[in-house]
């Protein structure tokens, strides 16, 4: 539940997600996943509040 | 976005929501038992508060009162709210349903979202309000926090969260151009980037405040920086996706680095920590641009793990602690500022400028932009916008409440000495003294106050570990006294009050500066957007053109920047003379927040119910642009800034040096600063003036049509199913029963959290 919270399981989501939905195409390795995830974020932000 | 494949039959799944059109479940007996309870603890709360007004008001009071009254309005209020008014469809796909890509869009469990939702809405806002606001007494900030949240902030987030969810996820800027024509969405863009550059600024003044001249903070917070790094590092090369692992080590170097502060501060180095507000402004301005132009995996990211750990372990680490200590309130309910307006925290009286301060708290414009844009790309079902959009704010308005109980269980005399300015104390424990002493403050009983002096000053700013404590104003280092006295109160151990008070003032600066490079970030973005709809600078819309993105950059920190160094070097105090621009710009934020809302409503012919947002709406604008009007045509010049500016000006021509500045070259920065500040407060004012105006328009045409189109996007229908509260009510197990019988998942994407 707290690695939810804080996205500590956002891998172990896509990984899920890409099985259920895409079945049979290819998965990212998790370094790849987690470096593709933040290089994202740099066009992405999210804002956090005041 | 993403190609969900070939999609069956829906009527081969069980169902995806529960019958909704015999209204809401009938409250069982036992439930009527358990509300009518909670409704005599909370009513006895409030009446320990407002009513019992002896020497002694215990602080778990204002718990009770609190808790009991957001329960009751979360079952009752919200509902109605939910069953009358928005008529959640769960039969309909969120975004997060209808565009699962596995990374930003994904139906998340409803209890790991409240989670998420709530740290990305928290910041220090909440946390710095109640503490000024306190100088009035803690009855009407009390009141303010904890009614203003039911009617207005809960409101607010909720029904943005709601009208997103139904608009496939868009942000409040482009609901507002969608839905108030050009002119309004324009102004409303507008609004939102000119907001932000002032709570950036702001929100950097009250850091600046507690790290000033303090080489334990300034050594403690810098180090944040280089643990950040490495934490990026470590996960990029390391240990890819290792976020908890990496977080406690974070936090650990991080209580290292707090109790290091304390032996720096005793050494030769101390005097290399020792950093001016100016420097440190600069210092600050020189990270923001960084943080805004590295990659985000090096710096950003890995920040912001540790600020949402710390931001849980401490909120409920202040609760526990209030309760296990129960401090008594040392603050009379209500005192003589709230009506004279002679504060020395803030000006103003009591309406307009309680309900300005305390801000975030109750009401947070900025919290339109959660709502909207992240939470629906990742909520599972439309009916759990109640838990999560109304539930979250009403523990943000709890932990407003806790931030106030630290302020008012401190002694009267400390608070008053930490929040006056330099001008007003001469920045000494004797001048400091004096001052408070000539306050004519009283107890809550109503006797006259033993007069404080100096040695008392200087014996607790010593506990804390640090050189004085006298005017440190912005709000952040009362609340961490406050919280080093609760924590040492809760765990015994005055010896360790200085790691509390320097683990406060780390947890707020962490805080800060996230929301400082992350809203640089942000804001620079939406300019480089807004540049690139500027015919022949198109290119500017290009996110990976690098010259841009600095020209974007520079300009943004450039505008926070100039109000940040007018602030630390505003011989009136920053704080004092900017809070107040601070909470009018949020509020305002909200204005537009629940104006695009209303109008949502008033168009889909729900003009029965546009009193829920709309009252919210008049009182905010009524609050908002009453202290706008103060602040621009104010005759008096504490309140004025351009009265303040014109009584300067004469001074200055006539060769005259006003206190509190001390030269001519102060007199011209006030001059200057006064003007800045007063336009300031006109372009916002004007900014939402036009917003409401536009939307106004929108109302007569739609009014008169009986309703008017909206942007909603049409029914898909879901295929998952999830109860909308944290414990699934009796219809939903039985289709929860449904589900397991069929052999399958209700919410597979979901299914990792349970």
């Amino acid at each position: 539940m707290f690695r939810g919270v804080v996205g500590a399981d956002a891998y172990e989501v896509y990984v899920e997600h890409q099985q259920r939905v895409h079945p049979g195409q290819p998965v990212q390795c998790k370094k790849d996943f987690w470096r593709d995830k933040t290089d994202r974020q740099d066009t992405n932000p999210t804002a956090r509040c005041c | 976005m993403s190609t969900t494949p070939s999609r069956t039959e829906v009527t081969d799944l069980p169902p995806v929501s529960v019958d909704r059109s015999s209204g809401p479940d009938p409250m069982s007996p036992t439930a009527r038992i358990v509300y009518a309870i909670i409704a005599a603890l909370g009513a006895v709360g409030w009446a320990m508060i407002a009513f019992v007004r002896g020497e002694e008001v215990n602080a778990v009071w204002f718990v009770f009162a609190a808790v009991c009254t957001y329960l009751i309005a979360f079952r009752f209020y919200a509902r109605f709210i939910e069953w009358k008014v928005l008529k959640p469809r769960d039969t309909r796909m969120t975004p997060a349903e209808e565009f699962e890509n596995g990374r930003d869009f994904m139906p998340t469990d409803r209890r790991v979202l409240f989670g998420h939702h709530f740290a990305a809405i928290a910041g220090a806002g909440p946390l710095v309000g109640p503490v000024l606001a306190a100088q009035m007494g803690y009855l009407p900030g009390t009141i303010w926090i904890i009614v203003g949240v039911v009617l207005a902030g809960a409101v607010q987030d909720y029904m943005v969260l709601h009208m997103s969810i139904r608009r496939r996820g868009r942000s409040l800027g482009q609901m507002a151009r969608d839905e108030l024509g050009r002119v309004g969405g324009i102004a409303a863009i507008v609004g939102v980037l000119a907001i932000m550059l002032i709570l950036i600024a702001v929100l950097c003044i009250v850091v600046i405040n507690a790290m000033a001249e303090s080489p334990w903070a300034v050594f403690s917070i810098a180090m944040t920086i280089p643990i950040a790094i490495f934490m990026g590092v470590y996960l990029r090369y390391l240990r890819p996706g290792a976020v908890t692992e990496v977080s406690v080590i974070g936090v650990v170097l991080l209580l290292l680095a707090i109790i290091s502060g304390g032996w720096v501060a005793n050494s030769s180095w101390a005097e290399f920590f020792t950093l001016s507000p100016l420097a440190l402004a600069w210092w600050i301005i020189a990270y923001g641009f960084a943080a805004a132009v590295l990659p985000v995996w090096l710096l950003l990211a890995p920040r912001d793990y540790l600020s949402t750990f710390m931001k849980i372990g401490t909120i409920v680490l202040l609760a526990v602690g209030i309760l296990v200590a129960m401090p008594v309130v040392q603050m009379p309910a209500v005192t003589r500022f709230a009506s004279d307006g002679a504060g020395p925290a803030f000006a103003g009286s009591l309406f307009p400028f309680l309900f300005i301060t305390i801000a975030c708290g109750a009401l947070s414009g900025f919290h339109a932009l959660i709502s909207s844009g992240t939470t629906p790309k990742l909520i599972e079902k439309e009916s759990q916008a109640r838990l999560i959009g109304y539930g979250s704010m009403l523990i943000e308005s709890f932990v407003a409440i806790m931030a106030m109980v630290a302020a008012i269980t401190i002694d009267q005399g400390t608070y008053f000495s930490m929040n006056a300015a330099k001008a007003l104390t001469q920045g000494t424990p004797e001048g400091a003294a004096e001052f408070v002493n000539g306050l004519g403050l009283t107890t809550p009983g109503g006797a006259p106050l033993p007069p404080i002096d100096a040695a008392t000053l200087v014996a607790e700013a010593q506990a804390v570990g640090e050189e004085s404590i006298v005017s440190r104003t912005g709000g952040a280092p009362t609340l961490a006294f406050g919280m080093a006295e609760v924590m040492s109160g809760a765990l015994g151990g005055a010896g360790l009050k200085a790691f509390w008070y320097h683990f406060a003032v780390m947890f707020e600066a962490l805080f800060i500066l996230t929301t400082v490079d992350a809203g640089t970030r942000v804001a620079r973005f939406m300019f480089s957007d807004a540049l690139g709809n500027i015919p022949g600078l198109s290119r500017f819309k290009d996110p990976s053109w690098t010259v841009g993105a600095w020209i974007a950059t520079i300009i943004v920190v450039a505008g926070w920047g100039s109000i940040l160094v007018m602030g630390v070097t505003d011989p009136l105090g920053g704080i004092y003379t900017l809070f107040p621009l601070f909470g009018i710009a949020n509020q305002l934020l909200a204005a537009i927040a629940l104006t695009v809302v209303t109008t949502i409503l008033i168009k889909q012919g729900l003009l029965k119910y546009a009193w829920i947002p709309g009252v919210p709406l008049a009182w905010d604008l009524i609050v908002t642009l009453s202290a706008s009007w103060q602040k621009i045509f104010s005759g008096d010049p504490k309140i004025g800034y351009f009265a303040q500016h014109t009584r300067f000006k004469e001074a200055a021509a006539a060769g005259e040096v006003l206190g509190p500045a001390k030269d001519a070259g102060d007199m011209q920065q006030v001059i200057a600063n006064t003007m800045i500040q007063g336009i300031m407060s006109i372009v916002f004012a004007g900014l939402v003036v036009i917003v409401v105006a536009a939307a106004i328009a929108v109302w007569v045409k739609a009014i008169k049509a009986g309703s008017l189109p909206t942007s909603e996007a049409e029914d898909v229908p879901s295929r998952i199913f999830a109860p909308s509260g944290f414990i699934p009510s009796e219809r939903e197990k039985a289709v929860l029963q449904q589900w397991e019988e069929a052999g399958l998942d209700p919410s597979p994407a979901a299914a990792r959290h349970r």
